[in-house]
């Protein structure tokens, strides 16, 4: 039996494919090295983020595999519930051990159960791009918090770069207490931790950090979405499954009116 | 200063609202300018409104004053609303604020028509030319092409619009006629043509010449609203077929009509046909994704939707010969025709039946939808029904769920108190 901790990195997880391949010691369980409890049977292996060896993993996944597949691995890292290490390396090891191409096999579970989660980790990414709200600040940076269910900030920061490639912006991660930031050249990964706040308040803008026309945009964009509906075509139900209550605090239309 | 902006963004947002494209798709206009926007890929919806419409554009009319006065349209000419009208420069504020705030994918701008055609033609122009020119605004534009207007302008339009749209408001040129005497369809369909050209050209040109101006990446578009007038399911769903094909449309939108007048040329009618107009779009969807022609979906004997089923299940049901499709051997195209069974359904099963035979569990994990689909497939030749039903059973055990014995006139009064209340 063996048990491997890793630093929590996808070049640490692919690694652990690596160290085990090179032992032939297949995992009983894969885990982050603060998450991991000591067992008493079996051998723990500390797996050290090695770069050349996960490249080399790397390269032989992309040997076999198309962009599309490799991309859902990487979600599969991003998806960050419970057993996605297993996963991963469950995927890697079939796609090793078969002579021929397995992608598209959707009756192998896991296999099916990547693309599955393909599917909620883009959905929660797309999500974000829609729902994310700037607010511009004095200074003109232009800021917005999200607390997405998984961990999509690093694959939304190619759309907003190319979106918005005249403006200073930064999206910050509340929960994952890490933020992207632009600075009109590139984008940098920041952690703005302030111990004095708690979670919640964490990336929190407060108005008077606000640029003198925030508060009245936010109010043209709220008059907008009152006076766009139809009420004849009332549909709550509808309305509900596209925008779930969780989402709600991202989005300035839907925060009590500005006077 | 602001209340004025807030008034008018009141009374213009309101008048457009009825326009129910939404669509900030299909534009491959990126930044590469290092300026605002990019409209390259799919479209976004922002927000949603309280009747569930996507909100992607900011979606306003330049102004409410009209000389037409059409009896389906609220901005009509006797109609007793407040009247407001947009500068220039305070539409392209609104656009450029909201969209760097990330609220909206780009503007759609409509206008009653003042003056004339060819006036508030050019007004629309400027704004995009301002958007695009001035702010170096990579975003999606949507420009309603006002009929009548000259051919320049509408050229000019496509070079800054990624879609341009001319609306076909009713159904049948006589339905025009009686409700809007100021219009008619050649005047329609003139834009319509000559955008379609000018469409053809560029992409033409584009294949020589590298460096030729785009011309409405995102295409043309159309709408026409549904239950004002008489018209067949049928003939709407004719129509558009030949808007289709004739003038490579890329959408027909169908707006259910909102009682927004009480003129005597209108049928009477209480509420939106919402119903309706959702199993038009469905059998649109039939004819541009799922390979099927407007004749097998409607013909004379039956000219009109059947509002309690969809009308693939529908087609399937008048067309039992077809089934039922082993799923291990049939084509992809007899796949996509099973009820219930979506594009990527389907792809997932020809995908997958290369490794495996496949089973029913299989397509339950895959999340194939078997409430309607089952009746229609075997799998290695096993059937999840045991016994034959005629058509009549399988839609009342499809509708009311197996061993129910509630007639079908019952759900049809349910129905039509639902569209009622």
């Amino acid at each position: 039996m063996y048990f491997y901790t890793y630093d929590g990195s996808f070049e640490g997880l692919l690694t652990v494919v690596f160290e085990a391949y090179e032992r032939q010691g297949w995992p009983t369980a894969i885990e982050p090295e603060q998450l991991a409890q000591p067992s008493m049977f079996g051998e723990t292996v500390q797996v050290v983020t090695d770069e050349t060896k996960a490249n080399r993993v790397w390269h032989g996944l992309k040997k076999r595999l198309s962009a599309a597949a490799l991309e859902s691995l990487y979600y599969t890292y991003l998806w960050e519930q419970s057993g996605f290490e297993r996963l991963i390396f469950d995927y890697a090891r079939l796609v090793f051990d078969s002579p021929e191409s397995v992608e598209g096999n959707y009756t192998a579970p896991f296999i099916l159960q990547v693309q599955q989660i393909h599917k909620q980790v883009h959905r929660e990414k797309h999500r974000m791009e829609a729902f994310v709200r700037f607010q511009k600040t004095a200074d003109g940076l232009y800021y917005a918090s999200i607390s997405p269910d998984f961990n999509v900030l690093p694959l939304i920061v190619r759309h907003f770069e190319k979106r918005y490639a005249d403006q200073r912006w930064a999206i910050y991660d509340s929960s994952r207490r890490y933020g992207a930031y632009y600075d009109l050249q590139h984008t940098s990964f920041v952690q703005l931790e302030n111990p004095a706040l708690t979670p919640k308040q964490q990336g929190k803008l407060s108005s008077d950090q606000y640029d003198d026309s925030e508060t009245r945009y936010q109010m043209l964009w709220q008059v907008y979405f009152d006076h766009v509906n139809i009420p004849e075509r009332k549909n709550p139900k509808l309305h509900l499954r596209h925008i779930p209550k969780r989402y709600w605090k991202y989005l300035s239309e839907k925060q009590p009116r500005l006077q | 200063m602001n209340d004025k902006i807030i008034g008018k963004l009141k009374i213009l947002a309101d008048a457009a609202k009825y326009d129910v494209s939404c669509s900030s798709s299909g534009g491959k206009r990126k930044n590469e300018n290092k300026g605002l926007g990019n409209a390259e890929g799919m479209g976004i919806c922002h927000s949603y409104t309280e009747d569930g419409r996507c909100v992607s554009l900011l979606k306003i009319l330049l102004t409410n004053f009209c000389i037409y006065d059409c009896a389906y349209c609220v901005t009509r000419k006797s109609n007793d609303v407040q009247r407001a009208a947009f500068t220039v420069q305070e539409v392209v504020d609104l656009t450029i604020n909201f969209y760097r705030r990330n609220y909206i994918e780009g503007l759609f701008l409509s206008s009653g028509i003042f003056k004339d055609a060819d006036y508030t033609m050019e007004r629309l122009v400027r704004v995009a030319k301002k958007l695009r020119q001035e702010e170096k605004f990579n975003g999606y534009i949507h420009l309603k092409t006002i009929p009548g207007a000259s051919d320049e302008l509408i050229k000019e339009a496509g070079l800054y619009a990624d879609r341009l749209s001319v609306n076909i408001e009713l159904p049948s040129e006589q339905s025009l006629q009686s409700l809007a005497p100021e219009k008619n369809y050649a005047e329609i369909l003139l834009p319509m043509g000559s955008i379609k050209n000018q469409l053809v050209q560029a992409k033409e040109e584009s294949k020589l010449f590298k460096a030729t101006p785009k011309f409405a990446p995102a295409g043309q578009s159309t709408q026409l609203i549904v239950g004002a007038t008489a018209e067949s399911d049928r003939q709407i769903l004719q129509l558009s077929d030949q808007l289709y094909k004739g003038y490579n449309l890329k959408r027909v939108y169908y707006s259910g009509y909102v009682p927004v007048s009480t003129d005597s040329r209108l049928s009477i009618i209480t509420a939106p046909p919402i119903i309706r107009e959702n199993r038009i779009y469905q059998a649109d969807w039939l004819m541009r994704f799922y390979g099927f022609d407007v004749k097998e979906i409607l013909d004379e004997a039956q000219p009109n939707l059947d509002l309690d089923i969809d009308p693939k299940l529908g087609w399937a049901l008048r067309n039992r010969h077809f089934f039922p499709l082993e799923i291990n051997t049939a084509d992809y195209e007899m796949i996509l025709r099973v009820p219930g069974i979506g594009v990527k359904s389907a792809k997932k099963i020809v995908s997958a039946r290369r490794f495996a035979p496949l089973h029913f569990d299989h397509l339950r994990q895959m999340g194939v939808v078997l409430k309607r689909a089952k009746y229609f497939i075997t799998c290695q030749t096993r059937s999840l029904q045991r016994q034959d039903f005629d058509s009549e059973q399988l839609r009342r055990r499809i509708l009311f769920g197996e061993g129910s014995v509630r007639s079908a006139l019952l759900t049809q009064q349910l129905d039509l108190f639902r569209q009622v209340s």
